[in-house]
């Protein structure tokens, strides 16, 4: 709605003549005819809203759902399945992928129109929430149905926490592209403000039974996308959240019901959430071996899969001055960024501005909440020099951030091998050079 | 336990046809299973019919639990396959597509999910969730059985003429069975068999035996 200056005033000026007559004036009340304080605070009224500028030609209001300024143009790009990314970023297939613009995200929430997605090609199901229940079942000694009405009388608890695809961090592929962003090479996490019951709330009211050690939870999506937590996860810390940033959560998200599984990898936070099954088993369903896993041939001496890879591990990124972006001036510039820890809280974060020879403590900005981005700043000088800057977290279970090829021997394999293979879990130090010029790059 | 108001009369009408030693029993058992029960949110959520949970629930453990009558071969599954499978999957399996990866594998880098899969339950149960796409939840207990056996026949695991039923597909020893790190299903939500918090392994299996 892009309504012209004169059509505006016309309305505000039906408005004010409207106000005026509920408050028992006859006419549109004159600076002549002001002799009343009803009149009085008509016409002061009146002024007022003569005296608001309209909006400018192109400008965007809506007063019932706000828009931001057409100034910003800050978006998410394709994701996996989808790519086309870069500042012009398009979508071959917009349902199967986004990334979040990490380096142009504010302190430590991303807003839920930014939080990545990755819908492994289904397209996010159009749920009517009158219409949707969860089946809570298996070992309890009482299956229940909960609607969405009786989810909200329950008592709420509301949670900060981050998402993270296990496939966030790839050292490979756009990855490893000179020019990637923080949105390219780290833009599958995101951070929000969770609202809903906890798991443990309602696993208590169905009662679980001796022997039950699994909760398979199941989407009402066309495929039944289902994931298996053990227990002791749904029992600590799982959220049945029907808020987001203090509003629904999206259909790309999960509307109207998502579990959050805090720290665990995004595919255990299972969106549109129906069904919850309780046994004494992992079903294995195709999501425990496709694309949660990693299939080795080749890759480890073993041979092996590795699957059931629960918790992301101690992660952090600078954000600004990263990839892509470009210094104007010498001078100071605050190092900013985003650390964040599957395992708990963030304890530390240092920053290197010389390649990782020497790291120096940034200040976490706070609030700084477990299993949630924290922000943290490093005050530096730039002088005009080449420099490479880097970040490493510690969390609260003491497990520091690998470097390139801390992590390769955590895998057993060659640092350059993690540069040509995707293996996911990839929390490496990630390295921006500043070039003389001002330029910015990715140097993994 | 939850009182259903709508059950009560029916729980009273039952019980007046017993003994009243047998009523006062059956009272108890209800009164400390109501005790054992949280009340605290009263009337929130309903107990789930048995026919509801029998529309939803479509789980198959490993164990072959979940499995429905039924059965099938190879031989009835390459029409099936043919049908329902190919246009996405590829005519022998092998090729996979755009949005479909392929499904019969060999031993090469890339392996399929029949070869690589650890449980044929796996197969069944996703055929039966997830598949055909768009047309999901369409095929008969049989079909699936049929199917299932057409890409495990056409993986070199079964016989063309192998039936599976909700007996044999459990049974069935996976080739890659024990290429899985933990191997052992109760030992996945362990952190020490799985070495490590952050879902990194290190390279040699820590389950193995040394």
């Amino acid at each position: 709605m892009k309504p012209k200056k004169s059509d505006r005033r016309q309305f505000l000026k039906g408005g004010a003549a409207l106000a005026g007559l509920a408050a028992g004036a006859i006419a549109i009340p004159s600076a002549a005819s002001g002799d009343t304080i009803k009149d009085a605070l008509a016409q002061a009224a009146a002024d007022t809203y003569e005296g608001t500028p309209g909006p400018a030609p192109g400008q965007q209001f809506d007063a019932v759902y706000g828009v931001r300024s057409r100034y910003e143009t800050v978006g998410r790009v394709g994701g996996i399945g989808a790519f086309h990314h870069g500042p012009d970023g398009k979508f071959s297939r917009p349902f199967l992928g986004a990334l979040t613009p990490l380096q142009d995200v504010m302190g430590i929430i991303t807003p839920a129109a930014l939080h990545y997605y990755d819908s492994h090609g289904y397209i996010p199901p159009d749920i009517d929430p009158q219409k949707h229940s969860l089946l809570v079942h298996g070992m309890v000694e009482r299956p229940m149905t909960f609607t969405l009405d009786d989810l909200k009388r329950l008592p709420a608890v509301t949670r900060t926490h981050f998402i993270e695809c296990n496939a966030n961090g790839t050292t490979n592929g756009h990855g490893a592209d000179p020019e990637a962003t923080p949105q390219i090479t780290h833009g599958l996490t995101s951070c929000s403000i969770w609202t809903g019951v906890l798991l443990s709330r309602v696993l208590d009211m169905v009662g679980v039974k001796k022997g039950a050690t699994w909760i398979l939870a199941e989407a009402a999506e066309g495929t039944r996308f289902s994931k298996g937590i053990p227990i002791a996860k749904g029992l600590d810390d799982c959220l049945l959240a029907y808020g987001q940033n203090g509003e629904a959560v999206r259909p790309e998200q999960g509307y109207p019901l998502r579990l959050i599984s805090p720290g665990y990898e995004g595919i255990y936070n299972v969106k549109w959430l129906s069904r919850l099954e309780l046994s004494d088993s992992p079903a294995i369903t195709e999501r425990e071996l496709y694309y949660n896993t990693t299939v080795t041939e080749g890759k480890f001496g073993d041979h092996k899969s590795r699957w059931f890879r629960f918790e992301m591990g101690a992660n952090s990124v600078i954000t600004r001055p990263s990839g892509g972006q470009r210094l104007d001036s010498h001078g100071f510039y605050e190092i900013t960024g985003l650390a964040w820890s599957g395992a708990g809280a963030i304890r530390r974060v240092e920053v290197s501005t010389d390649n990782g020879r020497t790291w120096k403590d940034a200040e976490l900005q706070g609030p700084v909440l477990p299993k949630a981005h924290t922000r943290f700043g490093f005050p530096w000088n730039w002088g005009g020099e080449e420099a490479v800057l880097m970040s490493r977290s510690t969390d609260d279970h003491g497990q520091v951030q690998p470097s390139l090829v801390e992590l390769g021997k955590i895998w057993d394999v060659d640092a350059n091998y993690l540069r040509t293979h995707g293996l996911g879990h990839a929390n490496a130090i990630r390295p921006w050079k500043v070039a003389a010029d001002g330029g910015v790059y990715n140097a993994i | 336990m939850r009182f259903d108001r709508g059950k009560l009369p029916q729980m009273g009408a039952f019980t007046m046809r017993f003994s009243k030693s047998f009523a006062l029993a059956v009272a108890l058992v209800a009164c400390s299973a109501a005790l054992a029960q949280t009340n605290k949110y009263e009337n929130v959520g309903k107990t789930a019919t048995s026919e509801e949970i029998r529309a939803k629930d479509i789980t198959i453990l490993p164990s072959g639990k979940g499995l429905p009558p039924g059965k099938g071969t190879a031989k009835e599954g390459a029409p099936i396959y043919a049908t329902h499978c190919a246009y996405c999957h590829g005519t022998t399996g092998k090729e996979g597509g755009p949005l479909a990866p392929k499904l019969v594998g060999d031993t090469s880098y890339e392996r399929g999910p029949m070869t690589s899969w650890p449980f044929a339950t796996s197969v069944w149960d996703y055929i039966n969730r997830a598949m055909p796409r768009y047309q999901e939840g369409t095929l008969k207990p049989d079909q699936v059985y049929a199917v299932t056996a057409f890409l495990l026949y056409r993986s070199g695991i079964i016989k063309e003429d192998d039936v599976m039923d909700a007996k044999s597909l459990p049974e069935l020893q996976m080739p890659n069975r024990n290429g899985w790190v933990p191997a052992r299903l109760e030992d996945i939500p362990d952190l020490k068999k799985r070495a490590g918090r952050n879902g990194q392994y290190p390279g040699p299996d820590p389950t193995a035996a040394h």
